[in-house]
C-alpha cells in the first residue's frame, strides 16, 4: 500500500484525498473494523473497562476530524476547538437540568448551537489571517469558557453530574454499554464520511485551494471566505456532536471541556496522527489517548514521559505517525 | 464604590500589569524575533518561582534566593533552547505548538515530582513586608508597591537595552528583517539564543516575585501564558512598547471589571442580576478586547514595521 497512501499524506503539494482506489480505502477500513470488533475481545476476557477507554477514544476521534477538516483542508489552525465539545456538552447538561433528557431535543439543540456559536465567531475570525486566526479563536473558546464557569447555575467551576444518560425517544438505549458504544462508533463514521465525502467534492477542493493560494481562488472567481465560513460551521457542528457523546459518557459536565490545553490537546491529536487525511486524526486521537492510559499504568507521573515524547514527535516526525509509517513503506 | 477601593484596585492592576509585562516581553521578542510559537513561557514563569521557594526555603533569604533563581531561570531557558526549540525555529507552527506542548506537561510534573502537588509559599522579605498608608485610609502592601516599582525599572532597562545598545539594534533588526541581518554577517542563531534565554530570565524573574504573594503550584503559569499571548497580541508581536502598554491595559481592565462590573451594571439592573452578570461579564472583558483589537486593526496597537 505504497502510492496512494503516501500521496494523501506525505506531500509538499496539498494532500490529495483522492481515496477512490480500494487499496487507499484500507487504512480507514480497518481502523473501522477494529473498533467494530473491539467489544468481542471483551468475550474472550478482556477487563470491560478497557471498552470505555475506546468509547472515549472513539468520542474524540469525531472532534479531531472535525478539528482536521478545516485544519488540513482549510489550513485554518483553530485554537479554539474545545469550545464546541463543552458546547455539545452543556446543551445536554442544560436541558437534562430542565427535565428534558431526550437526544431528539438534545443533539438538534446541541447541533444548532454549535453552527450558531461557529457562525458567529466564524464570521469575525476568518478575516484575520495566520497567527492572528490561532489568536481569536483563543479568546472565543475563553469567552466560552469564563462564561460557563461563572454560570452557578449550571454548577460554575464544579460543573454538573448528569443523574443519566440522555434516553432516545423514551427509551434507556443509551444507557447499556453496548447500545452506547455503537452509538458512538457509529457517529464517528458518520461524521468521517461527512468530511471526506466534503474534501472530496468541488467544495472541497475550493477549500484546499484557498489554503494554498487564496489570492488565485479569488482571482478565478470564488470567494475563499464563505467556503472558509462553511467548513467552520460544519466542522464546529461536528465537534458538538463529539461534545454531546462525550457528556453522556461522562455523565458528566464541566467548564474543564473548553479549558485551552483541551483545546491543545485536540490540535495534538491531528498533528500526531498526520494533517489532512482525516483517518490520520483518528489514530492521532487513539495514540494520544492510549499513550495516556497505557502510560498512567506504569506511574502517576506520566506526563514527565508523555512530554518529551511529543517533543521527539514534533522534531523528528514531521508528518505525523501516518507521515512516518507511509514513508517507510515507499 | 468608594474612592479608595478604586485607588486600591488601580494599584492592584497596575502590579497585575507589570507582572504580565515581565512575561510578555520575552513571549514577544521570541514571536517577534524568531516567529516562534513559545506556549512554554507560562511554566518557565513557574519554574522562577519554585526556583524562588527552593532556594529561599534553603538559604533563608529571599533576596540570596532571587541572586540564585534568576541565573537558574536563565540556565533552564538556555538549557530548553537547546534541547528542544533551537530544533524548530522556521518550522511549521504546529509543530512548535506540539513541542513546547510537550515542554508544559514536562515542567509541570517535574515540579509535582520534586517539590510535590501541595502549594509551596514564600515568606515576604522582613524589610518589604507590612503597608504603608498611601493616602488617609488608603494602606497599600510595600510588597506590591516593590513589585511594581521593580517592573517599572526593568521596564526602562528594557527600553534603554532594546533602543540604545547594539545587541538590542540587532534585536530590532531582527524582528523585522531576519533575512537581511543574517545577510549582514550577524549570527542570527547565536542572537536568538540570547533573546531565548534573556526572555525565559524575565519570565523567570516575574515567577520569582509573585511567589511571596501567590501560591507556587504546578499549573500556575497555564492561565498566565494566556494572558500573555492576549497582551502581546493587542501590543502588537515583536513590539516591546506594544506589550508595556497593552500589559498595563489588561492589567488594569481585568482586575477593574472583576471588581466594578456588577457596581456598573447596577446602574441598569437590579443588584441579583447585576451581580450574577458582572461575575460572568468580567473574566470575559480581556478576551473581548482582544477579539475587538484583531478585528479592527489586526496587528495590534503598535505593529512592529514590516
Amino acid at each position: 500500500m505504497s502510492d496512494l497512501v503516501s500521496s494523501a499524506s506525505t506531500s509538499d503539494v496539498p494532500a490529495t484525498p483522492r481515496l477512490r482506489g480500494t487499496v487507499a480505502l484500507l487504512v480507514p477500513a480497518a481502523i473501522f473494523l477494529a473498533f467494530a470488533l473491539a467489544p468481542l475481545l471483551v468475550h474472550a476476557g478482556l477487563d470491560p473497562f478497557y471498552l470505555s477507554i475506546v468509547v472515549r477514544i472513539m468520542i474524540f476521534a469525531i472532534a479531531a476530524v472535525s478539528l482536521d477538516l478545516i485544519l488540513g483542508f482549510g489550513g485554518l489552525v483553530s485554537f479554539g476547538h474545545a469550545a464546541f465539545l463543552g458546547i455539545g456538552a452543556y446543551a445536554v447538561g442544560i436541558l437534562a437540568s430542565h427535565g428534558a433528557g431526550d437526544a431528539f431535543l438534545q443533539l438538534p439543540v446541541a447541533l444548532f448551537a454549535s453552527a450558531v456559536f461557529a457562525f458567529l465567531t466564524g464570521w469575525i475570525s476568518l478575516r484575520t489571517k495566520g497567527v492572528h486566526f490561532i489568536m481569536i479563536t483563543l479568546a472565543f473558546a475563553q469567552m466560552a469558557y469564563f462564561m460557563m464557569t461563572s454560570l452557578s447555575a449550571y454548577g460554575g467551576d464544579d460543573g454538573m453530574t448528569l443523574w443519566t444518560r440522555s434516553t432516545v425517544a423514551g427509551s434507556k438505549v443509551l444507557g447499556d454499554t453496548t447500545a452506547f458504544y455503537y452509538a458512538c462508533l457509529g457517529a464517528l463514521i458518520l461524521s468521517y464520511a461527512i468530511c471526506r465525502c466534503l474534501v472530496v467534492s468541488r467544495f472541497g477542493r475550493v477549500l484546499r485551494g484557498a489554503k494554498e493560494n487564496a489570492v488565485r481562488m479569488e482571482a478565478i472567481g470564488f470567494d475563499p471566505f464563505r467556503f472558509r465560513l462553511v467548513a467552520y460551521v460544519v466542522s464546529g457542528m461536528i465537534c458538538g456532536l463529539a461534545g454531546f457523546l462525550l457528556a453522556n459518557h461522562t455523565e458528566y459536565v464541566s467548564p474543564a471541556y473548553m479549558a485551552w490545553q483541551r483545546s491543545g490537546e485536540l490540535l495534538i491529536m491531528v498533528i500526531l496522527g498526520g494533517l489532512g487525511t482525516l483517518h490520520g486524526a483518528i489514530i492521532g486521537a487513539t495514540a494520544f489517548l492510549f499513550l495516556e492510559e497505557w502510560l498512567a499504568g506504569f506511574t502517576e507521573h506520566w506526563r514527565i514521559v508523555f512530554g518529551p515524547l511529543l517533543v521527539l514527535v514534533a522534531i523528528f516526525m514531521e508528518r505525523g505517525i501516518l507521515g512516518a509509517v507511509t514513508r517507510r513503506r515507499r | 464604590m468608594s474612592l479608595t477601593l478604586v485607588l486600591v484596585q488601580t494599584l492592584n492592576g497596575l502590579q497585575l500589569g507589570v507582572l504580565l509585562f515581565l512575561i510578555a516581553a520575552g513571549l514577544t521578542l521570541v514571536f517577534g524575533v524568531m516567529d516562534f510559537i513559545n506556549l512554554a513561557h507560562g511554566v518557565q514563569y513557574m519554574v522562577g518561582a519554585y526556583f524562588a521557594a527552593w532556594f529561599t526555603a534553603m538559604t533563608g533569604s529571599f533576596f540570596v534566593g532571587l541572586a540564585l533563581a534568576l541565573p537558574s531561570a536563565l540556565l533552564l531557558g538556555l538549557l530548553l533552547e537547546i534541547l528542544v526549540f533551537r530544533h524548530l525555529y522556521g518550522r511549521d507552527h504546529l509543530a512548535q505548538v506540539l513541542a513546547t506542548f510537550g515542554v508544559i506537561l514536562f515542567l509541570n510534573e517535574a515540579v509535582r515530582i520534586l517539590w510535590g502537588a501541595a502549594p509551596l509559599s514564600v515568606p515576604v522579605p522582613e524589610i518589604l513586608s507590612g503597608s504603608i498608608v498611601l493616602m488617609p485610609g488608603l494602606l497599600y502592601p510595600v510588597y506590591r508597591i516593590a513589585i511594581i516599582v521593580a517592573g517599572l525599572l526593568i521596564a526602562v532597562l528594557l527600553y534603554f537595552l532594546v533602543s540604545h545598545t547594539r545587541a538590542g539594534m540587532l534585536v530590532r533588526a531582527g524582528a523585522t528583517h531576519p533575512r537581511m541581518v543574517s545577510a549582514l554577517g550577524v549570527d542570527i542563531r547565536r542572537l536568538f539564543t540570547l533573546v531565548f534565554g534573556f526572555g525565559a530570565m524575565l519570565a523567570g524573574f516575574a515567577g520569582i516575585m509573585i511567589a511571596p504573594i501567590l501560591s507556587v503550584e504546578p499549573g500556575m503559569g497555564d492561565q498566565i501564558l494566556i494572558l500573555a499571548f492576549v497582551v502581546i497580541v493587542i501590543g502588537g508581536i515583536g513590539s516591546i512598547r506594544g506589550a508595556f502598554v497593552a500589559a498595563l491595559l489588561i492589567g488594569l481592565v481585568d482586575t477593574l471589571g472583576r471588581s466594578f462590573s456588577g457596581d456598573l451594571l447596577r446602574l441598569v439592573m437590579s443588584p441579583a442580576e447585576a451581580s450574577q452578570t458582572g461575575r460572568a461579564i468580567a473574566p470575559m472583558l480581556i478576551y473581548v478586547l482582544m477579539a475587538a483589537v484583531l478585528f479592527f486593526r489586526p496587528a495590534g496597537l503598535f505593529p512592529a514595521a514590516r
